[in-house]
């Protein structure tokens, strides 16, 4: 009885592995190690255009294997990797990109961050000035009391 | 006491404004948008479904309206639309096509056999790469395309009388009007 705790933990980890084994729903190799790493980068960075918030790469849908099988050819017949961006965002659009492009109807998806800090760091700054002219001002010397 | 609040009211209002937007387009969410639209429709040369030996090609479409219906025997939604597909067909207004997508030849055969055939051709697309190229993520999906060769409109799902009436028949409205 006092393994059943240890009997408990392997059998979980057991479970936990072998559910990793499931997931992997791409068993693709590239001939050479640098294509693979190419090809795997394009798979996470490209979206599932059917179940849209999985990477193409984890994506078990039909579509997601016919456009693996395109990025997988478009790489080995020496294609870049913005060729294949350009190839998908003509067809699904920007949809299919998880890193947004930089152009200007994207632009505040880029600039929202750099605003809000700059605007949250001008208030910070505000607040902190008149909170430190209160403080200065109730350091003032008290107006003469006549006692001297 | 005015100036203290003004810019929290503002900001508080310009954010119910952008949720509301959000809130809005919320059922739009897994309707991606095609860049096809205005743009030249991609040409294919695809086995008919009649007779596989036989090439079916985007070229013979030019010069008349056509409706490209992308389906497969395994997709629920296209038999729900079928009998909208059919009343299409028989209003004679548009070239109806169809782009049997990740199918099997012998269970579309049986499928049109059962429901009624309403396309003038079917183009075969086992690969699924004509799909890629029209930008298609899930059946059905209809492109309404111009005797120039030019998308000019997308139904994503299934093809409803309500569609056909108010973002199909206007369009073909003009040309309609010029043929007759």
């Amino acid at each position: 009885m006092r393994h059943a705790p240890a009997i408990c933990l392997a059998a979980a980890g057991l479970a936990l592995a072998s559910a990793g084994t499931v997931r992997a729903v791409d068993t693709t190799q590239m001939p050479t190690p640098e294509l693979q790493a190419r090809y795997e980068g394009l798979t996470h960075e490209l979206r599932c255009v059917q179940c849209q918030d999985e990477a193409l790469a984890d994506s078990p849908a039909g579509v997601a294997a016919d456009l693996r099988r395109e990025v997988r050819e478009m790489l080995l017949a020496g294609k870049s990797d913005d060729d294949v961006r350009s190839f998908m965002l003509a067809r699904y659009g920007d949809f299919v990109l998880f890193r947004p492009r930089f152009v200007l109807k994207n632009v505040w998806l880029w600039a929202a961050p750099e605003v809000l800090l700059v605007v949250g760091a001008l208030v910070a700054w505000r607040v902190v000035r008149k909170r430190a002219r209160l403080v200065s001002a109730d350091t003032e010397p008290l107006p003469d009391d006549g006692s001297n | 006491m005015i100036n203290r609040f003004l810019i929290p009211v503002v900001a508080f209002v310009l954010l119910v404004v952008v949720l509301a937007i959000g809130i809005k387009h919320s059922p739009e969410k897994g309707i991606i948008a095609s860049p096809l639209i205005g743009k030249p429709a991609p040409q294919f040369s695809l086995p008919s479904l009649a007779d596989p030996a036989h090439a079916v090609s985007s070229a013979a479409l030019r010069g008349r309206w056509y409706l490209l219906n992308v389906w497969g025997s395994w997709c629920g939604t296209c038999r729900d639309e079928h009998q909208m597909l059919l009343e299409v067909r028989r209003s004679g207004r548009v070239r109806l096509i169809g782009l049997d997508w990740r199918d099997d030849d012998g269970q579309a055969r049986g499928y049109l056999q059962q429901l009624g055939d309403p396309y003038e051709f079917v183009a075969v697309d086992h690969d699924g790469r004509t799909a890629i190229d029209w930008g298609v993520y899930a059946a059905p999906e209809s492109f309404l395309v111009s005797p120039a060769g030019i998308v000019v409109y997308k139904c994503m799902g299934e093809l409803t009388p309500d569609i056909w009436q108010k973002q199909i028949l206007p369009r073909l409205g003009q040309a309609q009007a010029a043929g007759s």
